[in-house]
């Protein structure tokens, strides 16, 4: 019993991270930007929030975490939307290719990540480890009196604030997208940008401020992983392949916030499966690792087997959108 | 009377070839400029040395010339398989898994056919084996896009994944010594399997290989049936089936052709470079080379210069991170700046930017 409490703890934490990259990434989709700089930027929010505490804690004496928290967030949300828009100046305005350019942003922004996570105790002059622990710890504050409820606590509400901010975000973004004017907006600019234009939205405005908070949001997922899930410590490629395995979810999702919820969770828990199962040997985890790309996959193939409109990639996907040569 | 834009821009009808060459080389240098900044700010080295310690880490020594080459040609071999690809708008992002099996294939020979059979049949063995790899690797998603028009950007992508799930799975069988989880280098004392040295260089097959690869890409494209083919699917697929093109056949050939060169680069990494298989025999050289295909605008001789210019900027990154105890991904910040003006200063060249002219008062 008390193996799966911890399974699916340790699946909905893992899930998180991938949750909020996942939420950038239908956001920005949805205006038929394809950004494979997902995750590039956030590594660029995972550094930026770590640096940012960093800073704070070894400018003050007796650092709050809560300031630092503050400080951190926004840090982590400012240097992933600066990611998000030189993706935007380059593949709306300068017309650059989406593909290319989204992958330039990877190489780009992994690189800043180890970068200044390696070098960032020696440009400080060489304070030796980097933690900061005081900020991390407002990270992993869980509510006070529902986690001490046995099982259902441990279960739902033994998770710092970033969990259920990315809850309620899901919801609200899947309102924003599917309630809301400017969301069917967004959707049109996605789907058929020439016929949105025609209808009088503004398309570049439509895809720039969707890129550039897909972006941001995308960025919350760096900052979670290293909070929350590292304590506040940087290990270089610690975050891994998940930044891609956001993308994943985004296609498993069908592009709804909603799916995107219960598919990160699941998504964290295949991830997490191998330790699980009695008896794998070592070669039979590695197929499992495995699992959530196979899933995405057969998702997607499937879909494209049934062609149902609704659950089918925005048609504008990754095609640039040019006034004059429509 | 309406508001006339400060700046108007229109689409080129065509470019001179210095001029295109003057825009990009502004870019580079606009680059290089905002790198020595970046550089500046972190380490306060002078610019200038920067830019010798750059030049000397990747051409300071004989040593570190060789090493530039060889990684140069892994890189153009990747960015000349993908050039088929492109050039008929499959977004294969797959290189980097392709690779990877071709590889993974390669070893495999490699460490059970060793001492069995003559070195020169298993080396041709294991270049076919990391082609065929290849192509199952690049057939797969070609098939789905053929077929039911399965979005291929987001399928090449999640097969790398599988394809380094494969590596991982046979590290565990083939890891030497037991329970270090690599696989070292392959038959060290035997050298059986590796490409051979020649008139005293580790890489001359390399350079004949890719050269090769090189030239026939090239002419494919340009002179062939099916390089033509492939332009025509590329540009509408519309147009395609109305002249009596089989997209489908196309397609699946062409992606073929492509896994097939991508796996060749996985066996060059293998045999005639790194003589080990590990998930970073790929190293994300998939990806970079898809830059590089791109920017080259599937000329695969643009790419040689190109290919070069990327892996000079790496060596060079890597040299001043180590001279000054700095991270190595250093290299990776830098190429990002440069690819993001290069990437840029495509647009200037596709389109004339000219001062908006008042409209004459009616």
């Amino acid at each position: 019993m008390s193996v799966i409490i911890i399974f699916i703890q340790k699946a909905i934490v893992q899930g998180m991270g991938i949750l909020f990259g996942a939420l950038g990434e239908i956001l920005t989709e949805k205006s038929g930007n394809l950004n494979l700089g997902i995750p590039g930027i956030m590594y660029m929010g995972g550094i930026a929030g770590l640096m940012g505490a960093f800073f704070y804690e070894l400018g003050t004496e007796n650092p709050n975490p809560a300031i630092g928290m503050l400080v951190s967030f926004f840090c982590a949300l400012a240097c992933s939307m600066i990611g998000g828009l030189i993706y935007s100046i380059l593949t709306i305005s300068l017309r650059a290719n989406q593909n290319v350019t989204g992958l330039a942003l990877t190489t780009f922004g992994m690189g800043f990540g180890n970068f200044f996570g390696g070098s960032i105790s020696k440009l400080a002059g060489g304070v030796g480890q980097i933690s900061v622990s005081t900020t991390a710890s407002a990270y992993q504050a869980k509510i006070p009196l529902l986690s001490k409820i046995p099982v259902l606590g441990d279960i739902l509400f033994s998770y710092g604030f970033l969990t259920y901010f990315a809850i309620i975000l899901s919801v609200v973004l899947s309102f924003f997208l599917f309630r809301t004017r400017s969301g069917l907006n967004l959707r049109a600019v996605g789907e058929n940008p020439g016929t949105a234009d025609a209808a009088g939205i503004n398309v570049t405005k439509y895809k720039y401020l969707a890129t550039c908070i897909g972006a941001g949001i995308a960025g919350l997922g760096g900052l979670y992983f290293v909070m929350e899930y590292s304590g506040g410590t940087w290990t270089n490629n610690g975050f891994g392949d998940r930044g891609w395995l956001a993308v994943a979810l985004v296609i498993f999702a069908m592009w709804r916030p909603l799916n995107a919820i219960w598919g990160s969770i699941l998504f964290g828990a295949l991830y997490i499966l191998y330790l699980y199962i009695p008896g794998l040997g070592r070669a039979a985890q590695e197929i499992f690792k495995a699992l959530p790309y196979l899933v995405t996959i057969l998702v997607l193939v499937v879909t494209s087997f049934r062609k149902k409109k609704e659950n089918q990639p925005p048609e504008g996907l990754g095609i640039p959108y040019f006034r004059e040569e429509r | 009377m309406k508001k006339e834009p400060f700046l108007r821009m229109s689409k080129r009808e065509s470019i001179s070839l210095w001029k295109e060459a003057l825009i990009y080389f502004v870019a580079i240098l606009l680059a290089l400029i905002v790198c020595a900044g970046v550089i500046y700010a972190l380490v306060q080295m002078n610019p200038i040395d920067v830019y010798k310690a750059i030049f000397d880490g990747a051409l300071g020594s004989k040593r570190r010339i060789w090493i530039t080459v060889r990684d140069t040609l892994t890189l153009l071999c990747i960015g000349v398989g993908l050039a088929p690809a492109f050039r008929m708008r499959f977004w294969n992002i797959g290189a980097e898994g392709q690779i990877l099996v071709g590889g993974v294939a390669a070893a495999a020979l490699m460490i059970n056919l060793a001492d069995k059979i003559p070195n020169v049949l298993l080396i041709l063995l294991m270049l076919a084996a990391a082609a065929a790899a290849g192509i199952v690797w690049g057939l797969i998603p070609a098939f789905f896009k053929a077929y039911w028009k399965t979005n291929e950007t987001l399928f090449t992508l999640m097969l790398n994944y599988v394809a380094m799930q494969v590596v991982t799975y046979c590290i565990i069988f083939w890891e030497n010594p037991k329970g270090s989880n690599s696989v070292g280098i392959i038959n060290q004392a035997t050298r059986a399997g590796w490409l051979p040295e020649m008139f005293g260089n580790d890489y001359f097959w390399n350079i004949v290989i890719v050269v090769l690869l090189t030239v026939v890409m090239y002419i494919y494209l340009r002179y062939s049936k099916g390089g033509y083919e492939v332009a025509v699917v590329g540009e509408s697929e519309r147009t395609a089936r109305y002249a009596g093109i089989n997209v489908k056949k196309v397609m699946l050939r062409t992606m073929a052709i492509s896994g097939a060169i991508c796996g060749i680069a996985g066996f060059i990494a293998v045999s005639g470079s790194g003589h080990t298989i590990s998930t970073s025999t790929a190293n994300g050289r998939g990806f970079t080379a898809i830059i590089v295909a791109w920017l080259a605008r599937f000329n695969t001789f643009a790419m040689v210069l190109i290919a070069f210019g990327i892996i000079f900027m790496e060596k060079g990154a890597i040299q001043i991170a180590s001279q000054y105890g700095l991270n190595e991904s250093a290299s990776d910040v830098l190429l990002g700046i440069i690819l993001f003006f290069i990437l840029g200063a495509e647009f200037f060249v596709r389109y004339k930017i000219e001062p908006g002219r008042h409209r004459q008062q009616e």
